[in-house]
């Protein structure tokens, strides 16, 4: 029972994931491999990542629309970087994409808590001035494989200890975030302040701060992703990762998190993140055309956004005693 | 200068229009309760707020052992030793009842990552030890969204003694509990004040004030009107202290010859708030609603004003059965509620006070809308009211609680209703405003309307009504008639003898 | 303030003052537009002719449509993010129309008709569920958007009869492409409808304050479903106009175009928090925004430099206001 009440929403999309490898399994046996899994968590690694940051803000009752332009700006400095200095090591990359995403981070940090810009506008506006600066910085060229530095772009792939590189990072985000959003203080003031705003106030937690270090954090991890997404694809232009921000929060509301602040788990996040994505890699498995890949994202979010909203529905007093 | 352990110098705090703390000055010693009294809207959760940090004082000061004090956030009076039970519910439904005992002051074992990790065992031990002291069976572990209103109430208490303050403050602490809960309470109070704690009660409920307190401190319109021992004082003297006046001149009933039954509810039923509502109130006619805070008076209310999808039963006007399933639907029967909440749910306060006036009779206005009609329709009310404000050009933001209040009535009267509900009206107002809304009340049954008073002031309900029904947890439990009722069979009724298990 | 207006009755109206009239955003916004035209004229010496203005329209006013309608919904506290889907999906049906031979009339219809669809489904579970549109509308974003998706693959429609081109190609009156009349005439609907009648009075209490406007008796849910519904007409009717002046029906078509809509409402001075806002700055912002593309256009600089402008644009629209009020309170009240 109480099992139940704490992980209902996970429990549920666990589930929902089973079914839908078992459905795909039927017509397909070969899809259920270890082969399979180990290319669903693979590609699914960027995502975790980003959503499980996302999943932070909204529940703090706000939104980063800017994350994937600034991963684009951040993978496109990087690389103007490498292609510059030639033989840079991995790490000062990543290093650099990190710096990068939290300087636009801040920028979108300051203009939410500073001139109190609703978090939606602030983000979407920030959103098409770095994707316009990337443009800038670049020229509109595209840096290409042979300009990167061999050690990064195989580092998404490499394997260690069997899992790659990209299941690395995956891996060390839900530790991480496990950690900030169930175990640190940082992470429970950040759920009690999306809670109940009001309440937050009449004990003390500092909201301004608390947000300013959770927008800025949105961005170093969009920088560092940046580096990451720019590796994996051995590419970096203007249109890298465009619209991935709506994937990302797709993944928070399939993953549980209530757009209306407050709830949300790091395990529902990452499920909801792999659902998404088992379901692109699921398609062309069961013959449905790539192209249904949109609309049934679509219902996806649909269904996990109604069904969210009617497990939070807020219950009448319960005045009556009960006999 | 003085000795006592707390206290306040010549606070003052302005809010736009309203001085809502002027200058108040009193002391508050160790082992002591002492009771801030006065009507609503007297100042008293203003300075609590204030000695909890949540606003800061335009000027004045706080002394605490000798000590200023500068309390800028609610932590540092925390960590001033000062730990306050609010009236609002402040509380966190997604998190645990542990958890809401300590937010805001987490333990943490380490300060490294994200400003510590959270040390869950030192908590529970922590909660289970606070929740024990008061006797209170709840498990620590519980999301507190599955804990009922009465058990939420003493977690919020839990929460402040769990700080282990010097100074607790208590802002009406009593006013949702059951009889037996308030017992239980006097007997932490006592413990608290035996154990060498400050105690500031919040109150105007003067059985509590004569049962607890040693001394009293009544605020009116923000001002420190009287201080002195309980023992030297009677509840008359206090009343006077806190109205201002004479009681017959804050509750000017006119005699009216109620008429016809205007409004009959028949079988209001609903799954979890309330059972067998029946009553009726004719023409001319005050009735009164009295019951704890969290009674189901509101509910029964706004479920009559088509509000609420899941109640049953049928309302008769006039003697004709009419089908209620939103407000639309009761305004255009001639029913209408003034809410409890003014800001949340009464008055637009962004608005202009002519756009809030005119809101709910734009149609018969027509689909166009007209200035000149506007404010043919708006001009006689506020006169009528003695609205306070420069123009009706005004946001409602910018006037007092009581002016509000006359704004979101005469929204309502523009509307030329039958009968009108009133929750809580004068709540939160100056006395007054308050004077102005009674002798209104007045004047609306004598032109033949049909009043429900909602309060939980028992003066108002006792002095402006012809009949009084009481509620107590989703029921009607009595009927008195205003001129023989006793304010002690009120409460008792009101309050319930029996204290039974909350499961 | 208070004290003297104790001893005097209440007026109806506040005195006239001229900083009230001089701070409007509305007039800041056509500052800024003469400021562009200016600056655009300078720049090229293309600018200031007719026909090349005129034909600068049709691509700010199909999104403008949808802007008039955006900013009803952001004024009641609501969002739709679908409505470039919705595009997209009228688009696909009237090319189906359109090749089992349908004439204009028809694929106006059915352009406007799924528009309506569409957007009476995003009104609907927004109000029966109690979702924040914004989640519902990013769903049927992908919804709408990977229908047309699946059944055009990467195939196209391109098949429209010539009497649907002049719609969005055609001039109503010389030099003034239908798409652009349209476009106003609705924005004085639209506008009459807000700032005259007792409807539009009620968006502006249930964009106020939502809670107390139920409390008064108005229906608030029904309000929504209309509103929804009713962006999704506009979509629709875009979608026509869109459709018609690029003859060509595929998958990404308007991709993006939701950004670019709430821009134009927001630096209309419509608040996101809700309640405030007008038609007029709406109607500014997106004559402001067509004519810096337009311009931009003209000196061949891309359009994704001119977002930054517009994406900084949108920010200072919104920290703007609340700065300037700081700075001029103090003497307009003495």
């Amino acid at each position: 029972m109480k099992v139940w009440k704490t992980y209902g929403r996970e429990l549920i999309l666990l589930g929902l994931l089973l079914a839908l490898l078992v459905g795909v399994g039927i017509r397909s046996p070969s899809f259920i491999s270890l082969k399979t899994f180990d290319a669903i968590w693979h590609d699914s690694a960027l995502l975790i990542v980003l959503a499980l940051t996302q999943m932070l803000v909204i529940m703090s009752r706000g939104i980063d629309l800017s994350v994937a332009a600034n991963l684009a700006l951040s993978g496109m400095l990087v690389g103007l970087l490498a292609k510059a200095v030639p033989g840079i090591p991995v790490i000062a990359l990543l290093i650099c994409g990190a710096l990068s995403g939290l300087v636009l981070g801040i920028i979108n940090a300051s203009l939410i808590n500073f001139l109190e810009i609703p978090p939606i506008v602030s983000s979407l506006g920030m959103m098409s001035v770095y994707r316009g600066l990337t443009y800038v910085v670049s020229g509109g060229q595209w840096i290409n494989a042979n300009e990167l530095p061999t050690g990064l772009v195989d580092f998404p792939n490499a394997r260690f200890l069997g899992i790659t590189g990209l299941e690395w990072v995956s891996l060390i985000a839900l530790v991480l975030g496990w950690f900030l959003v169930h175990q640190s203080r940082f992470g429970r003031e950040i759920r009690a302040l999306g809670g109940n705003p009001n309440a937050a106030k009449y004990v003390g937690i500092p909201e301004t701060k608390r947000l300013f270090v959770l927008y800025a954090l949105s961005g170093v991890v969009a920088g560092m992703v940046g580096v990451l997404w720019v590796a994996r694809f051995a590419l970096a232009n203007t249109e890298i990762a465009s619209g991935f921000e709506l994937q990302v929060v797709a993944a928070c509301v399939l993953g549980g998190v209530s757009i209306a602040g407050g709830v949300g788990s790091v395990i529902g996040t990452a499920l909801g993140a792999i659902f998404l994505t088992t379901l692109y890699n699921a398609l062309p498995v069961v013959n449905v055309s790539p192209f249904w890949q949109t609309a049934i994202v679509g219902v996806a979010i649909l269904v996990a956004a109604i069904v969210n909203q009617g497990a939070s529905r807020v219950k009448g007093k319960t005045i009556l005693r009960r006999a | 200068m003085t000795t006592t352990f707390l206290q306040i110098n010549n606070i003052n705090k302005r809010f736009g229009a309203t001085q809502a703390v002027n200058d108040v000055s009193f002391g508050l010693n160790k082992g002591e309760v002492l009771a801030l009294i006065g009507e609503n809207g007297a100042g008293k959760s203003t300075v609590v707020k204030i000695l909890t940090g949540i606003y800061q004082p335009d000027s004045g000061g706080i002394v605490l052992n000798g000590e200023t004090l500068r309390l800028s956030s609610p932590q540092a009076a925390a960590k001033s030793g000062i730990g306050a039970i609010h009236q609002e519910t402040v509380m966190f439904d997604e998190l645990s009842v542990a958890e809401n005992l300590f937010v805001g002051n987490h333990p943490v074992t380490s300060k490294f990552f994200a400003g510590g990790l959270v040390n869950w065992k030192l908590m529970l031990e922590r909660a289970e030890i606070v929740l024990d002291k008061m006797d209170a069976k709840i498990d620590p572990e519980m999301p507190l969204r599955e804990l009922s209103v009465a058990q939420k109430h003493l977690v919020q208490i839990a929460r402040a003694l769990s700080q282990d303050s010097s100074v607790v403050i208590m802002d009406e602490p009593t006013a949702s509990l059951s009889k037996a809960e308030i017992e239980d309470l006097y007997r932490i109070v006592r413990q608290l004040r035996d154990a060498g704690k400050a105690v500031l009660l919040i109150t105007h409920k003067f059985d509590e004030v004569f049962a607890l307190a040693d001394r009293y401190v009544v605020l009116r319109d923000g001002k420190n009107v009287g201080t002195g021992n309980i023992t030297d004082t009677s509840s008359e003297d206090l009343i006077r202290l806190m109205a201002g006046r004479e009681v017959g001149a804050l509750f000017p009933k006119l005699e009216s010859k109620p008429g016809n039954v205007m409004l009959e509810v028949k079988n209001f039923e609903h799954p979890t708030e309330f059972s067998s509502i029946n009553f009726s109130v004719r023409k001319g006619e005050i009735l009164g609603f009295y019951g704890l805070v969290g009674a189901g008076r509101s509910e029964v209310m706004q479920a009559v004003f088509g509000l609420n999808a899941a109640a049953t039963g049928s309302v008769l006007i006039d003697g004709k059965t009419v089908s209620i399933k939103s407000p639309a639907d009761a305004v255009k029967n001639g029913l209408v509620y003034v809410p409890e909440d003014r800001q949340i749910a009464g008055a637009i306060l962004p608005m202009s006070i002519l756009h809030n006036i005119t809101l709910a009779s734009l149609s018969s206005i027509g689909n166009i809308l007209n200035r000149n009609k506007e404010e043919s329709m708006a001009m006689p009310l506020a006169e009528r009211l003695s609205l306070r404000a420069a123009n009706l050009e005004q946001n409602v933001s910018e006037l007092s609680g009581g002016n509000q209040q006359k704004v979101v009535l005469s929204k309502w009267l523009a509307t030329n209703p039958n009968v009108i509900i009133l929750d809580e009206p004068t709540k939160g107002i100056d006395v007054g405003a308050k004077a102005a809304v009674h002798s209104f009340m007045s004047e609306l049954v004598q032109n033949g309307l049909a009043v429900i008073l909602v309060s939980s002031e028992l003066p108002e309900v006792m002095n402006m009504s012809d009949r009084i029904l009481v509620m107590r947890e989703g029921r009607l439990v009595a009927e008195f008639d205003a001129r023989v009722a006793t304010a002690e069979e009120i409460v008792s009724q009101a309050a319930g003898n029996t204290r039974e298990l909350v499961v | 303030m208070t004290e003297n207006s104790r001893s005097n009755p209440v007026r109806a109206r506040a005195p006239f003052k001229i900083s009230s009239l001089l701070l409007r955003w509305e007039l800041l916004l056509l500052v800024m537009l003469a400021i562009v035209m200016v600056l655009n004229g300078r720049l090229s010496e293309y600018f200031w002719d007719a026909a090349n203005l005129g034909d600068a329209t049709p691509i700010f006013a199909e999104k403008g449509m949808i802007a008039l309608a955006m900013a009803l919904l952001i004024l009641c506290r609501e969002i739709d993010l679908s409505v470039a889907s919705i595009i997209a999906l009228s688009s696909l049906l009237m090319g189906f129309a359109a090749q089992s031979g349908a004439n204009w009339v028809v694929l106006l219809l059915v352009g406007v008709g799924t528009g309506t669809v569409c957007g009476f489904v995003n009104g609907f579970l927004v109000v029966r569920f109690a979702v924040p549109s914004i989640a519902i509308t990013l769903g049927t974003m992908s919804l709408f958007r990977g229908i047309a998706q699946a059944v055009l693959g990467d195939t196209a429609l391109t098949s429209y009869p010539e009497s649907f081109g002049n719609l969005g190609q055609g001039y109503a009156l010389p030099n003034l492409p239908i798409s652009f009349v349209t476009f106003l005439i609705l924005a004085v609907c639209v506008g009459v409808f807000l700032a005259r009648t007792r409807w539009g009075r009620n968006l502006y209490a249930i964009g106020n304050n939502p809670e107390a406007a139920r409390f008064s008796g108005i229906p608030v849910a029904r309000y929504r479903l209309a509103l929804f519904t009713f962006s999704g007409t506009l979509a629709g009717l875009a979608a026509v106009f869109l459709t018609s002046r690029i003859t060509t029906t595929r998958p990404n078509i308007a991709q993006g175009w939701e950004l670019d809509v709430i821009t134009m409402t927001v630096l209309g001075g419509v608040s996101i928090a809700g309640g405030v806002g007008n038609i007029l700055g709406v109607v500014l912002s997106v004559l402001l925004l067509g004519m810096i593309q337009f311009g931009m256009g003209l000196i061949n600089i891309p359009g994704i430099v001119a977002s930054i402008i517009i994406g900084i644009l949108m920010v200072l629209a919104i920290a703007l206001p609340p700065i300037i009020k700081r700075f001029v309170k103090p003497d307009a009240k003495s």
